[in-house]
């Protein structure tokens, strides 16, 4: 599946939720399931600094597509790293460069994002792209 | 005299913030020690000053410049009476506590030699610990710790034990913004001026709930935000006695600080002035005036009285949830109560709080220190004021339970 179609079925998946309490639950299940980092990654290089809640990213290239694990110590945050992952990961270097993340808007977490949040998802989202690029340059050579 | 629970409403009557929702559900406002929110008393006079005499102080020679001169310095005596100074020159006007705090910072770096140490105590704010480290940089000093007890109490007795005649600056927080811990300032300034060191407060916390009176406590330099009092941001004092504001060398140069300048020399303005350079926060400076007189008309002694209610009610219905666990619990303590519950993070807790209306902070409350101590990456911290009621904390408690089921 494209970026795009793994987004729109996620806002598919939140359209069926009638309040924030659903979602949020339903983002902490999400938290909860995510696969968690390797614990050897779990280093303080991997470490994006959010201000309150601690983010974890590693990368890894396989069969030409980047694949991403990551863990917070905030279950939320992690609920939101779960969609990130699942939109992001398995894809290749170009195809995250160029994705957006207005889907975040559709399915109401928009305040998750704001760059005042001071919960580390913004840099995340800006680690996985710097991620993408430095592997798409690796791959481009 | 306690007030009662009708004055309480009587007074939320004047705080506009109060009425509005977030997120569909009624404010439940519990980030009082982070900023207080401010009365139609305190918004008028903001208003009447922008709409009637905003104008320039001290050079005018027109009318509107000399009546904002007038309620400038107005204010200042003010807040001189309110805190007990000595002299009125004895206030100045900074952008807030921060700035307060640097400006001693600062002035103290011609002042200190390689062998001299500073103490400073384990509780404090980031912005009373890193402009002594930086001055500690720039001069060689060394900066001694105050170590505090499981239950967020300053250990006086190795306090005691770190002074010396090495010592040449005490700084301290009269209230901990994160534990809410009241320390026992005039003890520590008292010994401290045994060994000839002088002792700055840091009142920022303690100034919404406690009437400093900084002749009785012979506190040195004492500093206040006003944006905790009933103020708006962006404005506060430092104290200092007149013998050590002379001392100390001015904090930026400009406009206002001079008293004469050719390129040879300048000649810096007598106090209050050196320290106040450029154009200042005057609306606020003359709205923090306000502020304090609000909190004075309803009563320090009746607003510690009922604040007090709240934070028993509050911590009696908080620990009944299983699970939770409050950091501070000093004997004496402002209404402020940093909690975690089981091992869930506060970024969880404070995200669903919001979500049903009630604003507390999250996080280390810039005092990571502290945090460190108790191996804890943070707090949920509710702190009340005035304002709030005891419905107000049944909110705040069921908000924590529903918190406490949906992320256990």
């Amino acid at each position: 599946m494209t970026i795009k179609e793994i987004q729109e079925e996620i806002v598919d998946e939140f359209s069926m939720f009638e309040d924030w309490m659903q979602r949020y639950e339903y983002m902490i299940e999400l938290g909860k399931a995510l696969p968690i980092i390797d614990e050897q990654y779990k280093t303080d290089d991997n470490i994006i600094k959010g201000c309150q809640s601690r983010v974890w990213v590693h990368a890894e290239l396989e069969n030409d597509n980047l694949v991403f694990t990551a863990d917070s110590d905030a279950i939320i945050t992690k609920g939101i790293i779960a969609i990130l992952i699942r939109v992001f990961s398995n894809q290749k270097p170009q195809d995250i460069i160029d994705a957006d993340t207005n889907f975040i808007d559709e399915i109401g977490l928009k305040e998750h994002l704001s760059p005042t949040r001071a919960n580390g998802l913004v840099s995340m989202i800006k680690q996985l792209k710097l991620y993408a690029i430095a592997y798409q340059t690796q791959l481009g050579k | 005299m306690i007030v009662t629970a009708f004055d309480v409403l009587k007074i939320r009557e004047d705080f506009p913030i109060l009425k509005r929702e977030v997120n569909g559900k009624p404010l439940v406002y519990l980030d009082n020690a982070a900023t207080s929110q401010t009365p139609k008393q305190v918004i008028d006079v903001i208003v009447d000053y922008y709409s009637n005499y905003n104008a320039n102080i001290h050079r005018g020679v027109h009318a509107l410049s000399q009546e904002a001169t007038d309620k400038y310095e107005q204010s200042r005596i003010k807040i001189q009476k309110h805190f007990n100074a000595a002299k009125s020159h004895e206030i100045i006007f900074t952008s807030g506590t921060t700035h307060s705090i640097n400006i001693v910072a600062n002035g103290f770096s011609s002042l200190l030699k390689k062998e001299d140490e500073i103490i400073v105590s384990a509780m404090e704010h980031h912005s009373n610990i890193v402009p002594w480290q930086m001055l500690c940089e720039r001069t060689g000093a060394k900066l001694k710790v105050i170590p505090m007890s499981l239950d967020g109490e300053l250990l006086i007795d190795e306090y005691y034990k770190l002074l010396s005649d090495k010592t040449k600056l005490v700084f301290c927080n009269h209230v901990s913004n994160a534990l809410g811990t009241i320390n026992p300032v005039k003890e520590i300034i008292a010994n401290a001026h045994k060994f000839g060191a002088a002792v700055l407060i840091d009142g920022a916390q303690a100034a919404p709930h406690i009437k400093a009176d900084v002749q009785a406590l012979d506190a040195d330099f004492y500093t206040v935000s006003a944006h905790k009092i009933c103020g708006p941001t962006g404005v506060g004092i430092l104290y200092g006695k007149e013998a050590w504001l002379n001392k100390l060398p001015p904090y930026q140069g400009g406009g206002e600080m001079i008293a004469q300048v050719t390129f040879d020399k300048t000649t810096y303005a007598d106090l209050p002035h050196k320290f106040e350079a450029g154009t200042p926060n005057i609306c606020g400076g003359i709205a923090m005036g306000a502020g304090l007189d609000y909190m004075n008309t309803i009563g320090f002694d009746a607003i510690a009285a009922y604040e007090l209610e709240l934070l028993e009610y509050a911590t009696k219905k908080l620990l009944a949830i299983e699970g939770l666990k409050i950091y501070g619990t000093a004997k004496n303590k402002t209404a402020v109560i940093s909690f975690n519950v089981g091992a869930i993070h506060p970024y969880d807790i404070g995200s669903i709080l919001d979500k049903l209306g009630v604003a507390v902070r999250t996080g280390h409350h810039c005092a990571q220190p502290i945090m460190d101590f108790f191996k804890i990456p943070g707090t949920v911290r509710a702190s009340f004021s005035f304002y709030n009621t005891m419905e107000e904390v049944d909110v705040l408690v069921e908000a924590v339970k529903k918190a406490k089921s949906m992320l256990s």
